[in-house]
């Protein structure tokens, strides 16, 4: 057997081998986080961690649980399925804290103008105006509502709803 | 930059809670949310869109996307006759505060809504090298920015051009589906903000969504259906010149 004659050297690198094995093991313990691996290659704990950031939008139905009146009006109208926070932007500060947050009102004359202005690339079927030519600079609510948009008696102004 | 080995010595106990808290992960938001319950997809019809960039502002609000950079875009796309497969696209500033008036009414113009297709067999989760970014049970693609490293390898792998490098945190950034409030209950942002309907969310395990009823009768395509990738964003009337 002379040819396993040295294999105490062997028997050493195999020591090292396992006892560096076993220092990956504890280090490895330590160092992968422990939902790592929880429903696949990659942190569970992620998932939980994105659901828990914070909310800007209230979502319609925070609104429409205290506006009740508006959402009547707005039901009536060419807006009811508009949500709120459309026009009037992201107020879940708000919801959560309707005494002190008060929500500036939107200017019409920019806000209308944002989706009603026309332009041969809107689909064919969305209201649209010129609105030089349709108000003359004045602001949209001078004649109409918001929420409910349609008026009375049919438009006359120049340049009127497609 | 010198660190003394006072300062070193006061940041080493700091930086090792920083990364226990890592280890250890915060627990789930939302108890009554199941994720094996859910299926997540988007539905945007193009028939509806009119380029208001609500959307987009929303996107930004919601969820601080840095200026310059896009969870979500809004594209002009200009065909003409002679070019149609070659349509003129413009995109100014992502299309956050509308587009330019067009007056001749003679062409071919509309609006296409862009944002992270959550594919169920997306390309740019497979590239990463450390696991940072991955599909959610519930279909939704996500990044755990904590564990991101920055490579960027997923910013080049998305065919759709949806990622970007967060210019401050400089880990990966995307459209999440607004998670935090879909496993709330709520909507997304865009959803929320769009006037018209162009947008909705749509739960693919439910069986009372909407989406089924509209994906039977309507004609629906994916983008970039060639690649594969399983895309869960639906367009609704999309031109064929749509890239």
């Amino acid at each position: 057997m002379s040819a396993f004659k040295d294999a105490r050297h062997l028997f050493r690198f195999a020591g090292l081998f396992v006892l560096a094995f076993l220092i990956f093991l504890v280090v490895r313990h330590y160092y992968v986080p422990k939902s790592f691996g929880q429903y696949g290659h990659y942190r569970g704990a992620a998932i939980g961690e994105i659901a828990q950031l914070p909310v800007k939008f209230a979502g319609h139905q925070a609104c429409e649980d205290c506006h009740t009146d508006v959402v009547a009006k707005k039901n009536t109208g060419k807006h009811a399925h508009v949500n709120c926070e459309a026009c009037h932007g992201a107020l879940a500060s708000h919801a959560n804290d309707p005494s002190t947050v008060k929500p500036v009102l939107p200017d019409t004359s920019v806000l209308c103008a944002r989706c009603h202005t026309a332009s041969a690339a809107k689909p064919k079927g969305f209201p649209q105006v010129d609105p030089v030519v349709h108000s003359q600079g004045l602001p949209c609510e001078t004649c109409h509502n918001p929420h409910s948009p349609g008026m009375d008696a049919p438009a006359t102004a120049a340049g009127g709803a497609k | 930059m010198n660190i003394s080995r006072r300062k070193m010595l006061i940041l080493l106990p700091a930086a090792a809670v920083a990364w226990e808290s890592v280890l250890a992960g915060t627990p789930e938001a939302s108890p009554n949310y199941k994720m094996s319950d859910h299926w997540w997809g988007m539905l945007i019809d193009i028939s509806k869109c009119i380029g208001c960039g609500n959307c987009v502002r929303a996107c930004q609000t919601e969820n601080d996307v840095p200026d310059g950079h896009f969870r979500t875009w809004v594209e002009r796309y200009h065909v003409d006759d002679l070019h149609l497969e070659n349509p003129t696209v413009i995109s100014p500033d992502g299309g956050k505060e509308g587009f330019p008036v067009v007056k001749e009414d003679a062409e071919k113009y509309f609006f296409v809504p862009k944002m992270c297709n959550h594919c169920s067999d997306s390309p740019c989760t497979q590239v990463c090298p450390v696991g940072a970014t991955f599909i959610s049970p519930d279909g939704v693609v996500l990044i755990d920015q904590k564990y991101c490293l920055g490579c960027a390898y997923c910013v080049q792998a998305c065919p759709y051009g949806c990622r970007y490098v967060h210019p401050e945190k400089h880990v990966a950034d995307k459209c999440t589906l607004c998670y935090h409030r879909i496993t709330k209950g709520l909507t997304t942002a865009c959803c929320e903000a769009c006037p018209t309907g162009a947008r909705q969310l749509a739960d693919l395990k439910n069986p009372n969504d909407p989406i089924h009823e509209f994906l039977k009768t309507h004609n629906v395509q994916v983008l970039k259906p060639q690649m594969a990738t399983g895309a869960k964003a639906f367009y609704n009337d999309l031109d064929g010149s749509v890239r």
